[in-house]
């Protein structure tokens, strides 16, 4: 079925220098192996492309239904220096709830 | 030894909500409250604060709060716990003295924690044989050397809890972790050991998700910011401790906002890397051992928190002068908004290529579009209006500042049904940029002070 991150996760962005972290939470523990096993850097990259420009590291927190992404230089230089309009990554979260996913597992949502 | 403490976040960083302190001293219990006024650049502003005036170089919206707030902090035994020292935590002292003093309030005890402030010696350092290069990039600390604005250590819990020890009801610090400036309470109160890292490890845990204020209990909550009540009066976090490392989140009752493991989750998330490496001077943390149980309505108990030894090191936090920035907006109208704000920008950018100024970066973006998710974001069928956002940055001071006069002719020299420029003309900003390094604790010492008034 296809389904949107958005349906599934919550989610929350921030920086550190030009490295823009984001934790994808799922909103159910079902949910969790789901985004484990769909959501790699790999398909995270794939999905900035254009805004991160460096590689994307990707870690898991089962114990909160988590992953947490770091972006490498996606924020434009970061801090004072950078000129985006969202300089901080802030929006970043809502960025990536917007992933479409067809996967291959049936969930009631 | 107490059976709990309250410890309340006031203020998440300099320029957050004016009445959040205020609420938290007043419409409840609570024991201690920390606030944080220090964000990356702000050091490079009080240095040079510092450097017009010597007795400035600290937070100054500290001193009316406190005129608010001093006497109920007296009278309910509320300790507060502050960075808002700066550069100069001696004269913030001074300044919340004199407070005291208006009021009539005779015995109170300041603390200050000194020697986080490294700029004056960083040749000393040199000679010791420190290297500050840059912990993420490699690169040489002699590269930005002369252009340095502010150097200082991040020091953590500790030396609060000696000012504690010595009697300390207000504490104020210079550059310290505000993890550190949040738990150092419960150290003290509970006599936490130095390395019983798991306790330690919970502390961290409680700093950091009281470390943003409002982000924790309904704020910024991306898992249903409608569902949370009246964020107008936004209650901020308050940490109930208990001396076995239990804690419980919670927030004073007739605030507005929400805590739940949803809110807790989401601050948890927010500015970490790897989540089993959470380093601070005390200890690392490891976020993937957190168990969070929703105890009743706005009270979410932190469980299981594991940690590990701390590092041989400090972090230390230097700001350096990398140029200059400005930034223009104009707002364009239905029909064509966004052909004409693209006109626009590129009749801006072959002007300035024209009069040969030099940038290091021109950025052009159209909010209301896709400035935030860029090629991710779904176009509209219908642009009633867009704003063109453009900036440059660059080592010439001239440069951008000519920028700044290129963007009020567009309206009557460029595509029509433009506006938005009531803001006067983009004038230029200093780059400070961010240079992490670490230094061997051995190199450097706190100074812990108390005196009273």
């Amino acid at each position: 079925m296809k389904i949107r991150l958005l349906d599934i996760c919550h989610a929350r962005s921030g920086d550190k220098g030009d490295v823009g972290n984001i934790g994808l939470i799922a909103r159910k523990p079902e949910y969790y192996p789901i985004i484990k096993k769909y959501v790699t850097a790999d398909l995270v990259k794939k999905h900035f492309e254009g805004i991160c420009l460096g590689k994307v590291e990707r870690y898991e927190l089962p114990n909160l239904w988590a992953l947490n992404f770091l972006l490498h230089e996606a924020l434009g230089g970061g801090g004072t220096k950078s000129l985006k309009n969202d300089a901080q990554g802030k929006t970043l979260s809502s960025a990536l709830l917007r992933m479409e996913l067809d996967i291959s597992e049936h969930l009631t949502l | 030894m107490k059976d709990n403490i309250r410890v309340a976040s006031g203020q998440g960083f300099w320029g957050d909500l004016l009445t959040a302190p205020i609420d938290q001293v007043t419409k409840g219990p609570i024991d201690y409250m920390m606030m944080d006024y220090l964000a990356e650049v702000t050091m490079s502003i009080m240095q040079k604060q510092k450097r017009k005036d010597p007795s400035l170089g600290y937070a100054k919206d500290l001193v009316p709060l406190m005129e608010q707030l001093l006497p109920a902090c007296i009278e309910k035994n509320i300790k507060v716990i502050t960075n808002g020292g700066g550069v100069n935590p001696t004269a913030c002292r001074d300044a919340i003295f004199k407070v005291a003093k208006k009021f009539g309030i005779k015995g109170l005890r300041i603390g200050v924690v000194l020697g986080d402030d490294i700029l004056g010696c960083l040749d000393s350092l040199k000679k010791e044989g420190i290297d500050l290069k840059n912990m993420e990039t490699g690169e040489s600390f002699e590269t930005i050397r002369d252009r340095v604005m502010s150097a200082n250590v991040y020091f953590g819990a500790f030396p609060i809890v000696d000012a504690l020890r010595q009697g300390a009801q207000f504490v104020i610090t210079g550059r310290t972790t505000d993890t550190g400036l949040t738990y150092a309470p419960m150290i003290y109160e509970f006599d936490w050991a130095a390395d019983d890292w798991d306790k330690l490890a919970v502390g961290v845990v409680t700093g950091h998700i009281l470390e943003c204020g409002g982000q924790a209990s309904g704020g910024n909550f991306s898992a249903g910011w409608k569902s949370v009540p009246d964020l107008a009066h936004i209650g901020f976090p308050i940490a109930e401790a208990y001396p076995n490392g239990d804690i419980v989140i919670t927030k004073h009752e007739n605030t507005g906002g929400m805590v739940t493991i949803q809110t807790v989750k989401e601050q948890l998330l927010y500015e970490i890397s790897d989540p089993t490496k959470y380093i601070t001077p005390e200890c690392i943390a490891d976020f993937t051992t957190i168990q969070l149980e929703q105890l009743g309505k706005d009270r979410v108990k932190v469980s299981g928190v594991k940690g590990r030894p701390a590092t041989e090191f400090y972090k230390v936090s230097m700001s350096y002068l990398d140029g200059y920035a400005a930034v223009g907006t104009l707002t364009y109208a239905w029909p064509d908004a966004l052909e004409k704000a693209e006109a626009a920008d590129q009749i801006l950018r072959t002007r300035l290529a024209d009069l040969g100024l030099k940038f290091e970066e021109i950025r052009t973006e159209y909010l209301g579009l896709n400035s935030c998710h860029g090629p991710i974001a779904e176009m509209p069928n219908v642009i009633n209006e867009v704003v063109l956002r453009i900036g440059v940055r660059g080592q010439e001071y001239d440069a951008v500042e000519r920028f700044g006069k290129e963007i009020a002719p567009l309206i009557l020299n460029g595509p029509p049904a433009v506006t938005g420029f009531a803001g006067g003309r983009p004038k230029p900003s200093e780059v400070i940029a961010y240079w992490p390094a670490l230094i061997p604790k051995t190199a450097v010492k706190p100074e812990v002070i108390v005196e009273e008034v």
